[in-house]
């Protein structure tokens, strides 16, 4: 092998900005190959996926609207990826925080009450962190897998509201189809913009993300979650409780996922449906990890996640590409964004030809 | 024959739908004791089904329809393992990019096959055997992929505890650094490792679109390599146990669905929570001993290997 | 304001963009399609997408038709209608029931642009609805079903328990009662619109359970594929399925939009369009049944054209009494029927149906 990786001493710096623009170079190259072939000016199909999107300020806003969820996913598993506690059932903890955030607007529909939202809003995250709590619960007291209990419960938990929004949650005017009362006023975001979808789900998002990054630099817990997932031995030694940071880890990101929940249908929605989400929860891990587990790389990550599927939808109007090949683009934009990651820890080298790399 | 004549078709229906589970199961099973976790398994089905499909369409030729789809899904494990093992990429964020490519890449393939159908890979008809009273349909009327999967899982279970070479893969799961010390290809083994799995994901997302629903439609794997994911988990990461999952589950789908056709008095949708519900609760029954837990779960799973480290 | 910055930063590249993109006017009326399914689904989006081929081969170059497919129910969907409408689509159609709300959002965003909304019941100025009376097709569909089978047990793979999938298995059941009064109708639901393996798996379980007919109201071929395999009846949905099932299907139920797109664009084009709700049967040719299965005997094939002619020229309706629910008691009085809105929310079972609805 002619080229080596080596390890940098330790990560640079400059890489952690650069290699964002090579992955956009790379995949700049590689999309003008694939659209040439599907017969589409490479230009106008990037152009449709990253520019057209965004030129306006309604879209602009709606490319804050689709990152927020993903953003608020995302934050909560981070904490819980840095200790190598593997939720990946925030879709389910989402959903649990859009029925008790919705519940609560179900049951008390005809109070007009500045109170309600607030309520809502909090039960959303209870919601998400109970749902969170039964992995949580599992794997300290009978050492189940969280990978399989969280993944599981994904399904039992969009099967509970198609349950309750087929059955005894319908809307009573709404001929029996499958989705609750339209929401109030009074149980809905407000628009942070006048005339857009920007609400203040958006608020709550970057609420999450600074106190997260607070907690993670400043607070005792958050040092705890960083050293157990560096070194799981030297937290013991320290006496931290591998059970503690783990019930913390889960009903942390539960409660962000049930916050993007409920502000998901208190927010764009307006009302409980049978789907509420198109997988935001685990669009999140990929959100996470490409935001390299910090609050803004989070952000970033979210909002360029987002308008990959904006502009996917931008293509299908203006160019009739299929949504498969927001796929294909997505995955690519993806493959690129990670492997070049490689360069903000390793170096590549040149190597002798004597001395085969093993 | 008479109240029990409903068993032998039921049985019959549990094996087609567990089947794919397996195959998925089993490979990734192997990507995992060395050290990998590849979360792309869906992505790698889908791609092995439309590979299958548009081969049989194309050459009628089911062998080779097999064979392409186990290349197509070892490429994609191959691309996989490029990222992760060479570059050194995140492997959970690699894994779920790798289905959303998959996804979009079988539609693009797959979008001129759409409302085809083709036959059903022929089933398994020795005379007398398969005559036989309840066992001869099971053991004897099966299509050569539901043997292909049997086979596969007492390979995997005598390569991985009986040969060396299983000892070495085992090896660099559990500790990579000391295999790397002693001479191995850490990473090497681990490319073999991961494209196996893809390659098992291919010939599961085969048995969909040739055997269980002889079509080719978007999307066809319904999310079931994320079935196959958590089974591995299930069986703690022993091959047997990856059988025994995927009957179970396919079995609960199919009784649950029994159930519903006879009027039970349930909404449909908690009958529907059963597969799931029954495999969180089997797993927290066995994961009580957690030293046989230590004993078979790869150490190194998720880890990146470098080594210069 | 926290949120300031970034929208700031959004609007400056917002104005980089707009520097950037560059005339994609063009002179061609444009038409929107929303689909909730890939296009590839073979069922019901397949079907919607005919029509938009339809209204491209009937108008030509004087419009441009678009699509955005596998657009999800819930918060995707506003944004994808509303950018359809901000590019100057002169009608836009929204093919699922899940996108009634955030059409009429957008609709009064938009006065100027025309929606047509597939099976919802909220309408406006500027927003008509349109579905197709499925259950006609059903009724025949019925009457075939209750002569052809032997065991009097038909079974039915439904996907979600709502009306419209309730009005299908109803229709079913009092059409096979007629003709044969021990029928017995077995539901599976699968809980999704789509998965193939698991829609198979129904019908399997069905035919296990003793139903030698399988009727679908779910997307894929899967049933009728079994159908085939355990040599039993089976009938097509959305299209015609029959090179999936050649020797098994008895008919299909076909939707047929082409008609109506077509003439609801022109109408778009030319300022007739008015707001309006179509829910069109077998009389407009919106639901079609695909040819007969050979195998049908002549009796059968005649009573159910009888019944197809019967309901086109209104000397048959399906729902009219006397009728009971499942439990025995009455649902219609003799004389009477059900109007179409206790039609729209039918949420329970006529006798002859076995299982529960959830309440």
């Amino acid at each position: 092998m002619l080229l080596k990786i080596e390890k940098r001493p330790e990560p640079a710096r400059s890489m952690v900005y650069v290699t964002p623009l090579l992955a956009l170079l790379l995949t700049i190259l590689t999309s003008m190959a694939l659209f040439t072939f599907l017969g589409v000016n490479p230009l106008e199909a990037l152009e449709n996926f990253f520019i057209l999107p965004v030129n306006n300020q309604y879209g602009a806003t709606e490319l804050i609207v689709k990152a927020t969820p993903l953003i608020l996913c995302a934050i909560g598993l981070s904490v819980g990826f840095r200790a190598n506690v593997w939720n990946i059932g925030a879709e389910g903890q989402l959903t649990l925080g859009a029925i008790f955030g919705g519940g609560v607007f179900v049951y008390f529909h005809d109070v007009d009450s500045v109170f309600l939202l607030p309520i809502m809003i909090l039960m959303g995250a209870i919601g998400g962190a109970l749902w969170a709590a039964i992995p949580a619960f599992l794997k300290t007291r009978f050492n189940a897998n969280e990978i399989l209990t969280s993944l599981m419960l994904v399904y039992v938990a969009i099967l509970i509201l198609s349950l309750l929004v087929h059955g005894p949650w319908r809307d009573p005017d709404g001929f029996n189809f499958p989705e609750s009362r339209t929401f109030s006023e009074s149980a809905t975001m407000p628009i942070l913009m006048e005339g857009t979808r920007l609400h203040m789900g958006t608020i709550l998002a970057l609420l999450a993300v600074f106190g997260t990054w607070i907690m993670l630099s400043k607070s005792l817990i958050g040092f705890q979650v960083k050293v157990i997932g560096a070194a799981p031995k030297a937290g013991s030694y320290a006496g931290f409780s591998q059970k503690k940071i783990i019930w913390f880890c889960l009903l942390f990101g539960g409660a962000m996922a049930g916050l993007a929940g409920v502000s998901e249908v208190s927010g764009p929605v307006g009302q409980l449906l049978p789907s509420i989400s198109p997988g935001y929860g685990f669009t999140a891990i990929i959100v996470a990890f490409l935001g390299r587990l910090h609050p803004v790389g989070i952000i970033l990550a979210g909002l360029l996640m987002a308008l990959t599927y904006l502009g996917g939808e931008t293509a299908q109007i203006n160019l009739g590409l299929p949504v498969a090949v927001t796929g294909v683009f997505q995955g690519m934009v993806l493959f690129y964004l990670l492997a070049c990651d490689v360069l903000v820890n390793y170096r590549f080298r040149m190597a002798g030809f004597s001395k085969v790399a093993s | 024959m008479s109240e029990f004549d409903w068993i032998v078709p039921v049985i019959l229906t549990v094996i087609t739908a567990a089947t794919p589970l397996v195959f998925a199961g089993i490979g990734e099973l192997v990507t995992e004791k060395s050290g990998v976790l590849n979360l792309g398994v869906e992505g790698m089905m889908v791609v092995g089904a439309v590979a299958a499909f548009v081969t049989a369409t194309l050459t009628q030729n089911y062998f080779l329809a097999v064979a392409v789809a186990a290349l197509a899904g070892a490429f994609m494990a191959f691309l996989f393992g490029i990222l992760t093992l060479s570059l050194m990429a995140n492997q959970v964020a690699t894994g779920l990019a790798l289905t959303l490519f998959g996804v979009g890449l079988s539609a693009l393939i797959g979008q001129d096959f759409v409302g085809t159908p083709v036959d059903a890979i022929a089933k398994l008809d020795i005379p007398v055997l398969t005559d036989l009273p309840v066992i001869g349909p099971i053991l004897f009327g099966q299509d050569p992929l539901v043997y292909l999967s049997l086979v596969m899982v007492a390979g995997v279970s005598w390569f991985l505890y009986r040969t060396k070479a299983g000892l070495v893969l085992r090896a660099v799961g559990d500790s990579h650094d000391a295999a790397h010390s002693i001479g191995y290809s850490v990473i090497g083994i681990r490319y073999l490792a991961v494209m196996f799995g893809g390659a098992m994901s291919g010939i599961g997302g085969a048995y969909l679109s040739l055997a269980y629903t002889p079509m080719w439609a978007e999307n066809m794997t319904a999310g079931r390599g994320w079935i196959a994911l958590a089974l591995i988990v299930f069986a703690t990461w022993k091959p047997g146990l990856v059988l025994v999952g995927a009957y179970m589950f396919g079995g609960i789908t199919i009784l649950q669905l029994h159930a519903q056709a006879a009027g039970l008095d349930l909404p449909s949708q908690i009958l529907s929570m059963l597969p799931y519900l029954a495999t969180v609760i089997v797993l927290v029954l066995i994961s009580k001993d957690e030293s046989r837990i230590r004993k078979h779960a790869p150490a190194c799973i998720g880890k990146i290997f470098h080594p210069a480290a | 304001m926290k949120f300031k910055p970034l929208v700031s930063l959004a609007g400056a590249v917002a104005v980089v963009g707009s520097l950037l993109a560059a005339g994609t006017a063009s002179a061609e009326d444009k038409v929107g399609f929303v689909y909730v399914g890939p296009v590839g689904d073979h069922g019901w989006t397949y079907r919607h997408d005919i029509g938009r081929q339809a209204v491209q081969n009937a108008l030509g170059d004087k419009v441009k038709t678009t699509f955005v497919e596998s657009v999800k129910e819930g918060p995707d969907s506003e944004r994808v209608i509303r950018q359809m409408a901000a590019q100057g689509h002169k009608i836009i159609f929204t093919t699922s029931f899940g996108f009634m709300n955030p059409t009429l959002k957008v609709a009064k965003q938009f006065p100027n642009v025309k929606f047509e909304h597939a099976t919802g019941y909220k309408r406006s100025k500027n927003v008509s609805t349109y579905s197709g009376r499925f259950y006609e097709g059903r009724y025949v569909i019925g009457k075939i079903a209750g002569k052809m089978t032997k065991s009097n047990v038909i079974g039915y793979v439904g996907s979600f328990p709502i009306p419209e999938v309730v009005r299908g298995i109803n229709a079913v059941a009092l059409a096979a009662k007629s003709v044969n009064p021990n029928i017995q109708i077995k539901v599976a639901w699968v809980n999704t619109w789509y998965d193939p393996g698991k829609e198979g798996d129904a019908a399997k379980a069905l035919i296990d359970q003793g139903a030698d007919i399988i009727l679908q109201h779910t997307d894929s071929p899967a049933p009728l594929q079994v159908a085939e395999s355990r040599g039993v009846w089976a009938v097509g949905q959305a299209s015609d399925m029959h090179h999936f099932a050649p020797k098994a299907q008895l008919t299909a139920i076909i939707d047929n939009w082409d008609k109506y797109y077509v003439e609801r664009t022109k109408a778009a084009l030319d300022g007739s369009w008015k707001s309006g709700d179509t829910w069109a049967g077998l009389k407009s040719g919106m639901v079609e049944l695909s040819k007969y299965n050979e195998a049908i005997p002549a009796d059968v094939v005649k009573l159910a054209e009888e019944t197809r002619k019967g309901i086109i020229d209104g000397s048959i309706k399906p729902f009219a009494g006397p009728f009971n629910k499942q439990d025995g008691t009455e649902a219609v009085a003799a004389g009477k029927e059900l109007d179409d809105g206790a039609l729209l929310g039918m949420d329970w079972y006529v006798e002859g149906v076995q299982g529960k609805l959830p309440k």
